[in-house]
């Protein structure tokens, strides 16, 4: 066992090891603090495998980006901070067997079809200097598809979180309600007990003019 | 460096993931799950590439690729939970059977949209 193979199996460890508490833990918010362990673990196995520039978008974007996201996520959501006994569902017992048969299969068939690769690590492989020119003269034509994608999953999530985009048999009348100057509500935000009523106040105003 | 050690922490990593998905309730957690699926497959690849020594880089390419992917997933994601939170009040996807066939008004909670919708039903008719 060389020394890099040392490391990569401690980081391995730390980051397998943190995963399994992520998905075993009873706390919402430490299983998404056990992701960042998990994560930076492997941003270290990247740079032992001699891919920095990966490592560092890995700790850019999932450490930072990611992780956060899904903290706000939990936040917004109004999960309850501490201990909640209700995370795991019944069948618990079930995915598990499926989880070590998973793990059995993709364990056994990768150590014996690569039982004799190597990997030979040289430094400059993974720099920035070799990815940026591999994605602008190679891999140029995916890059501005993923840009496209990424646009329209902004517009996306847009659409999604904005409660005030909706269907055309709703969207007529609150504009015309607005037009006769009704109160509005406080504007985005708006639940469905709110919404019953602004439609109430919709059909007294129609009424008193009928 | 073997090409074992790589190949099995990712299947390690994969199964863990795999077991957090079917067995977690919360939507956040599976998405969590997810995520740590989306790691090991960003390992293998990262691996291979070193394998191959690839002059093009495609692995580590696609490895970015990957992450950007994943990024936006989590973004639709976590839109998508908000909005079912806001509408259902809840985000246990063992609660979520409205598309089950069987049971489905059983085990749907009595202040769901049903009753909004039958209110709304109601003053439709009225005028």
């Amino acid at each position: 066992m060389t020394g890099h193979e040392l490391i990569f199996t401690l980081l391995g460890v730390v980051a397998v090891g943190s995963a399994v508490l992520v998905v075993t833990t009873r706390q919402l918010v430490h299983a998404a603090l056990w992701l960042v362990v998990s994560f930076g673990a492997l941003a270290g196995g990247y740079l032992v495998l001699t891919a920095e520039f990966v490592a560092w978008v890995q700790v850019l974007i999932y450490v930072g980006a990611v992780v956060v996201l899904l903290l706000f996520g939990i936040m917004l959501t109004r999960a309850p901070i501490g201990r909640s006994a209700d995370l795991d569902s019944g069948n618990r017992w079930v995915a598990l067997g499926v989880a070590l048969a998973t793990a059995g299969v993709l364990v056994s068939v990768l150590v014996v079809g690569f039982r004799d690769a190597y990997l030979p690590l040289r430094e400059g492989g993974g720099s920035a200097d070799a990815l940026g020119s591999a994605v602008f003269r190679t891999w140029v034509l995916p890059f501005e598809v993923l840009s496209v994608l990424l646009l329209a999953a902004l517009v996306g999530a847009i659409v999604l979180s904005r409660s005030d985009v909706g269907g055309p048999e709703q969207a007529p009348p609150k504009r015309a309600a607005q037009a006769k100057g009704a109160p509005e509500k406080g504007a985005p935000e708006k639940g469905a007990p709110e919404k019953d009523a602004h439609e109430e106040k919709e059909l007294t105003t129609k009424r008193g003019e009928g | 460096m073997h090409a074992a050690y790589p190949a099995v922490v990712a299947a390690l990593l994969f199964s863990v993931g795999v077991y957090g998905v079917l067995a977690r309730r919360n939507a956040i957690l599976v998405l969590m799950s997810v995520e740590l699926m989306l790691n090991a497959v960003n390992l293998n690849l990262v691996a291979f590439d070193m394998w191959w020594r690839d002059r093009l880089h495609g692995g580590q390419v696609l490895t970015l690729f990957t992450i950007v992917i994943a990024a936006a997933e989590v973004g639709l994601g976590l839109a998508i939970v908000l909005l079912v939170y806001r509408n259902r009040r809840t985000i246990d996807v063992d609660r979520l059977r409205t598309l089950a066939e069987d049971g489905a008004s059983r085990t749907r909670p009595p202040d769901g949209d049903d009753a909004a919708a039958a209110v709304r039903g109601g003053e439709g008719s009225a005028t």
